[in-house]
């Protein structure tokens, strides 16, 4: 789960991590409000939507004077802004953050993020900054340190000032750096993060160390013991088929294509997609119905699939473990029952209770193609969508 | 011979009395696991399936002599659950259980460090050493016994691939599935090296998935040590980037763990990758033919 700069700021706070003065602004009027609170000399206002890149696209203003800070936020709010990582569908701005001007002297780069590798969290830093730390990664790796960190003892204070003097922060600085690294680590165990990235972390002119940025990313498995994160979701943010299929704890995804998918763990739904897209059609969805559905949960994802208006057919691919194929299908009944089915829906059942599953669909009465294998089924679904 | 798991393997379910684990203990026993025994804190001295409940690991492993526990325990109680296992000294825990806290698994590797145990999974469908033994929550029927090992990062491509096999009359030693989540505990090359130790298993199928590099590091260690043939199928060729695909491990980020880099990397190995999944089991028997291993390993 992601949650915006603004927020990510108040988590830090709470962590002692220095970060400039602000507050969110969600029109004009509040902009100025916050801006004449704030005093300074200079005032940012920071376009605030769950993807990077905010800077480049525009998103991000220096004003002057509150008059230039309600220009700003009326130019940005209600904008589209287009990002390297919004896709080219872009996103909304519909909330603004205020934040008081910094004379940043250097930026730097911080993250803490999971080591598959080592099965531990690592903290990562270099001197280059601001930038993006892929490319930095891909082009200068010699540039990026690294810290792997004990879950026994957390992070250490001397790797902390190793990495302070490695990315060359200034040496009567390490202190302030070391305070900083050893929050935000904290932040991270506490609140069950999968990732923090502060691009950029800066040196000011009146010698302060501060996270200019904060990105956060919360494990989703974890959430049900952070009812303040949870509380942090902005909707608006994601996708609203998305959202509905999380209420009732299935795994899906949009995508762009028009056949709907409804699929039985996470391997095979990704494999159910590459072997559509390998018969030359297009996947509308990854969705995965887990291995504990029960029937009500099916028919939810299969509305929730019909909902898609470009759907224009639906493979349900089974193959029963954990998950028993005669649930599925009283699932698939009930839901077109409810809903009705005017597409093709073409189902392929193996596994536990199959036999069983078969039936109740054969005795259905419903419009239905049955597919012998995930190929077959494929191509039956790519035949009849066209 | 098979890896991990045979027919004298005891086993302990933790977490016995919920639902799911009641289902699968059912189906255990029908395959001929030796289940000997069930924990559920609280629940000691009760019996299901005429299988004795402990209130621990520990005496149920006294009790009882089993070696090997399989977990299905809720999420929020799993990681205390496999420490539990260890703590105990089992040979082997399997955690079946998904939505483990990532650094919850982190805690755990480190709690494991110079112990003897090993863990497979989280979020997993188990160990299966056909017509002897299966822990987990595969489907027991589409396995038949034979000489090729699978090892998958996926539960239903695992059971995609067995089937195919069994439907060819190419029967499997030993399926492992390692799950799908960043942190676990036994790896792609842990399995190979296993497989490759093991007298009665002659080729090896590899599943894996977009995210993280273990295929990478895998597959480095096939191109170095392995002395039969793999072949392999990677999910999630046409995923795209930056979006979790189920499977907490199963993301794209930062330009790392596509699947082309991963076939790749296999490919460079001498590891042929199927195009899709309903391919994997003709790509192993074309393999196997071309190594002259098919009559061996042809098995009903």
């Amino acid at each position: 789960m992601n949650i915006h700069e603004y927020q990510g700021k108040e988590i830090l706070r709470k962590y002692g991590v220095a970060v400039p003065k602000g507050k969110v602004a969600f029109s004009p009027d509040e902009a100025v409000k916050v801006a004449k609170e704030l005093g300074a000399n200079v005032t940012v206002v920071k376009a605030q939507i769950h993807a990077g890149g905010r800077g480049k696209a525009g998103g991000v203003k220096i004003a002057k004077n509150l008059e230039e800070v309600r220009t700003y936020s009326k130019e940005l709010l209600g904008k589209i802004l287009v990002t390297h990582q919004t896709g080219p569908e872009g996103k909304e701005v519909k909330r603004l953050y205020i934040e008081e001007g910094s004379d940043i002297r250097k930026e730097y780069y911080l993250g803490l993020v999971l080591d598959r590798a080592t099965s531990r969290v690592t903290l990562m830093g270099s001197e280059e900054g601001g930038m993006d730390i892929e490319e930095v990664a891909e082009n200068t790796p010699e540039k990026i340190f690294k810290e792997v960190i004990d879950p026994v003892t957390g992070l250490q204070a001397f790797q902390a000032r190793r990495m302070a003097f490695n990315m060359n922060i200034p040496a009567k600085l390490v202190n302030k750096a070391v305070k900083l690294m050893l929050g935000l680590y904290q932040a991270f165990v506490e609140k069950d993060a999968s990732i923090v990235e502060i691009n950029p972390l800066v040196v000011t002119g009146d010698d302060e160390v501060v996270a200019l940025d904060a990105k956060f990313n919360f494990d989703a498995n974890a959430l049900y013991r952070h009812k303040d994160i949870v509380e942090l979701r902005d909707f608006d943010e994601e996708d609203a088929k998305e959202i509905e299929a999380s209420k009732y704890d299935l795994s899906y995804i949009s995508l762009d294509g028009n056949i709907g998918c409804m699929v039985n763990g996470a391997g095979l739904a990704m494999a159910t997609m590459d072997t559509i897209s390998y018969y030359g059609g297009q996947p509308a969805n990854f969705l995965d119905v887990g291995g504990g559905a029960t029937a009500e949960k099916v028919t939810e994802a299969f509305k929730i699939i019909l909902s898609d208006e470009n759907v224009k057919g639906i493979f349900v691919n089974i193959f029963g473990g954990i998950m028993k194929c005669d649930v599925i299908a009283e699932g698939v009944i009930e839901a077109t029952k409810q809903v009705g089915l005017t597409i093709p829906l073409v189902v392929r059942l193996e596994g536990t209770n199959v036999d069983l599953g078969k039936k109740l669909l054969n005795e259905s009465g419903l419009n239905i193609v049955a597919a012998d294998s995930m190929a077959d089924g494929a191509q039956k679904i790519v035949g009849l969508v066209g | 011979m098979s890896v991990y798991i045979n027919k004298d393997t005891k086993v302990i379910v933790q977490g016995i009395t919920g639902e799911t684990a009641l289902f699968h203990t059912k189906q255990m026993l029908e395959y001929g696991t030796k289940i000997v025994a069930g924990v559920t804190p609280g629940k000691g001295g009760l019996e299901v399936e005429g299988v004795p409940v402990f209130n621990t690991v520990e005496e149920a492993v006294k009790a009882t002599g089993a070696n090997v526990s399989v977990i299905y325990v809720p999420a929020p109680f799993a990681a205390d659950a496999i420490m539990e296992g260890v703590d105990a000294g089992l040979d082997m825990t399997i955690c079946i259980t998904e939505h483990i806290p990532v650094l919850d698994m982190v805690k755990v590797k480190r709690y494991m460090e110079g112990k003897k145990t090993r863990l497979v999974g989280p979020n997993c469908p188990g160990v299966i050493t056909s017509d002897e033994c299966k822990i987990g929550i595969m489907p027991g029927y589409i396995h038949t016994k034979g000489h090729v090992g699978v090892v998958s990062r996926s539960g239903t491509l695992t059971y995609e691939a067995v089937h195919q096999l069994s439907q060819e009359g190419i029967g499997q030693s030993t399926a492992v599935g390692i799950g799908g989540d960043p942190v676990n505990g036994t790896n792609f090359i842990d399995v190979l090296s296993a497989f490759n130790d093991d007298p009665d298993t002659y080729a090896v199928v590899m599943i894996g998935e977009i995210g993280g590099t273990a295929e990478e590091e895998a597959a480095e260690w096939v191109k170095a040590n392995m002395t039969k043939p793999v072949v392999g199928f990677i999910g999630g060729q046409t995923a795209p980037p930056g979006k979790r695909m189920g499977h907490a491990g199963a993301i794209i980020s930062g330009g790392k763990g596509t699947a082309a880099e991963k076939i790749k990397a296999m490919n460079a190995a001498g590891i042929e990758v199927a195009d899709t999944p309903s391919v994997i089991g003709e790509t192993l028997i074309r393999v196997i033919k071309e190594k002259g291993l098919y009559d061996k390993c042809k098995t009903h």
